[in-house]
């Protein structure tokens, strides 16, 4: 199945991620080809199959419900690229 | 002989007659990748400091007479997947350059307080995404059996180092074959453990379901040791399995004779190596003789698992990775106007063709109209993936097949082909979408020196077994006595 550009554009848009014109080219061929090599899937018969999100886990493992310590707002900002005071700044979003 | 040749078994028992010290063991590993590391690039980063601490440390614990493990003192490298407090940790991409963890990852953890000196942060494909290491933002790695060719991925720098003995052992994780391909590319033993056998807890996420760390060695009874200090349940992980640990080394040495090996067919197709077919042949051979009973079985969706695999695994790296928006860690693009174009522009300038690429495929298959069509029916097929391994334990204990269906590549021979890159993983991502374990071990040597991997698939949290028929192998073959031809 082709991908065209205006829908590689959407993905993209949907993915954050800004392209460059060559790799709008480059993405909507190389992904063309990734789906047509997985449209085989659609010739299985799956109708009565359920689903395997994950392979080994019959129910998910819950722990107590007790209060832990966090990590600490400054090991939390460290790695920030911009902050304020205890919070991590953004450009302004309300003009 | 140098000291960096021992095994870590080896060394550990040098360490308990205390003939040799962990800082000895240590410095012997800084000299070697000194020596031979700017020609493998096996290492991000080495943290010298760190690991000379620890050795230290590790060392008055054994004057003391109070060894933390069995493996007290014996350097370790880490793939830079594992978060690890105050060392730099950046998966291979340039969106996480300068990002140093506040806390480390359970295994990390594990080996820290197990006395394990770590000396640094092994090179890999960007986020795990890769089967040859040149999708990492920095560099490739190259295989110490011939420098030309990649040593696999995306595993490939833990592999490197343990092969190039910059190391004794490593860690590496395996989403669709990353540890298990390159031990076979690289003349080293790899395991990749049961879904939940090992915490995932801080090691940087690519596809959840499916990834897994595991050890790396140049023996199987290194690779078991190494299995026993980091299976343990987590609770800091909701997928972590609540099932303990046997003693990996205890039953090592009991032999394949009355085990049922089952040979998938559909393991054997054309566009196999013929060399890699040969050597896979002679070796399912030389386990009959060894007293095992080959069974030919039938893995009928086999030929399903790639298109699944890379359905599945790019739908959940899009939703892991939609944390890397320039907010709270990694670079940022400085000169975004407004909140949306600060999250594309910094993504686009932070993640590599490789990683886009998955990204795009995987936002495709989620998004409204086109779910049911691909992630859904991934799902479904992936459980009659599941159900066909089920089936064929019935009648067998573990199957063998090869690790990968040709030997190390050149570098540059695949990277601009994309489905070619994925068709290599296509005896290795069926274990990934079942959950089962996996390990490779040598089992042979093409013409020109390359190495050549048997894959044992088995039962959930069978490792013991898988490790044993390893062992059994191995035993009489010690083709990982052959070192890289590398002149230090």
């Amino acid at each position: 199945m082709a991908l065209t550009l205006e829908q590689v554009r959407h993905v993209a848009t949907l993915a954050r991620l800004a392209l460059t014109p060559e790799e709008e080219q480059r993405f909507s061929t190389q992904l063309s080809a990734v789906l047509d090599a997985v449209a085989q899937l659609q010739s299985l018969d799956v109708e009565a199959v359920e689903p395997t999100s994950h392979a080994t886990l019959a129910a998910s493992l819950l722990r107590e419900d007790v209060m832990r310590p966090s990590l600490p707002s400054e090991k939390s900002l460290a790695n920030a690229p911009a902050k304020s005071g205890t919070s991590f700044a953004v450009p302004k979003i309300i003009e | 002989m140098q000291l960096t040749d021992l095994t870590m078994l080896e060394l550990a028992a040098k360490l308990a007659g205390r003939t040799v010290s962990s800082e000895e063991a240590t410095r012997a590993c800084l000299e070697r990748i000194r020596q031979v590391d700017p020609k493998v690039r096996a290492f991000l980063r080495v943290d010298e400091e760190g690991a000379l601490a620890a050795a230290r440390a590790s060392d008055a614990r054994r004057k003391a007479g109070s060894p933390a493990s069995a493996l007290d003192g014996v350097p370790l490298g880490l793939k830079d997947i594992f978060l690890t407090e105050g060392v730099e940790t950046t998966a291979g991409s340039r969106i996480l350059e300068g990002f140093v963890p506040p806390y480390d990852a359970t295994v990390v953890r594990l080996l820290k307080e197990a006395g394990l000196p770590l000396v640094g942060k092994l090179n890999m494909d960007e986020f795990a995404m890769g089967s040859s290491n040149e999708s990492s933002a920095y560099f490739p790695s190259h295989n110490p059996y011939d420098l030309s060719r990649t040593p696999g991925g995306s595993s490939g720098g833990s592999a490197a180092a343990v092969a190039a003995r910059e190391v004794f052992g490593a860690l590496g994780t395996d989403t669709g074959g990353s540890i298990r391909q390159p031990a076979a590319f690289t003349n080293t033993v790899g395991l990749k453990p049961t879904y939940g056998r090992v915490s995932r807890y801080g090691v940087i996420a690519y596809a959840s379901s499916l990834d897994q760390p595991g050890p790396m060695a140049r023996t199987v009874a290194d690779t078991a040791a190494l299995l026993q200090l980091i299976a343990r349940h987590d609770a800091q992980d909701a997928t972590s399995a609540a099932v303990e640990a046997p003693d990996y080394s205890a039953d090592l040495e009991g032999g394949v004779r009355g085990l049922k090996l089952g040979v998938p067919r559909e393991y054997f197709t054309e566009g196999m190596d013929p060399e890699v077919e040969a050597s896979i042949r002679e070796t399912l051979r030389e386990y009959e003789r060894l007293g095992a009973t080959l069974v030919d079985v039938s893995l009928p969706h086999t030929k399903y698992a790639l298109a699944t695999y890379y359905l599945l695994a790019p739908a959940e790296a899009s939703s892991n990775l939609a944390r890397y928006d320039g907010i709270r860690y990694g670079q940022r693009a400085k000169d975004a106007r407004g909140l949306k174009e600060l999250y594309a522009l910094t993504r686009e300038r932070g993640f590599g063709p490789e990683v886009k690429r998955r990204i795009m495929l995987g936002t495709y298959a989620l998004s409204a109209g086109y779910y049911d069509a691909y992630y859904l029916r991934a799902q479904k097929v992936r459980t009659l993936i599941r159900e066909d391994f089920t089936k064929a334990f019935q009648q067998v204990d573990a199957v063998l097949s090869p690790t990968s269906p040709v030997p190390a590549f050149k570098l540059g021979e695949k990277v601009d082909d994309p489905l070619s890159m994925y068709l290599m993983d296509v005896f290795t991502l069926p274990c990934n979408l079942a959950g089962l374990p996996g390990l490779s071990v040598p089992c042979g040597f093409t013409k020109a020196g390359l190495p050549v991997g048997l894959q044992v698939l088995g039962r959930p949290f069978d490792e013991a077994r898988l490790l044993r028929i390893a062992r059994a192998f191995e035993r009489e073959h010690d083709f990982f006595l052959r070192p890289a031809p590398l002149q230090g």
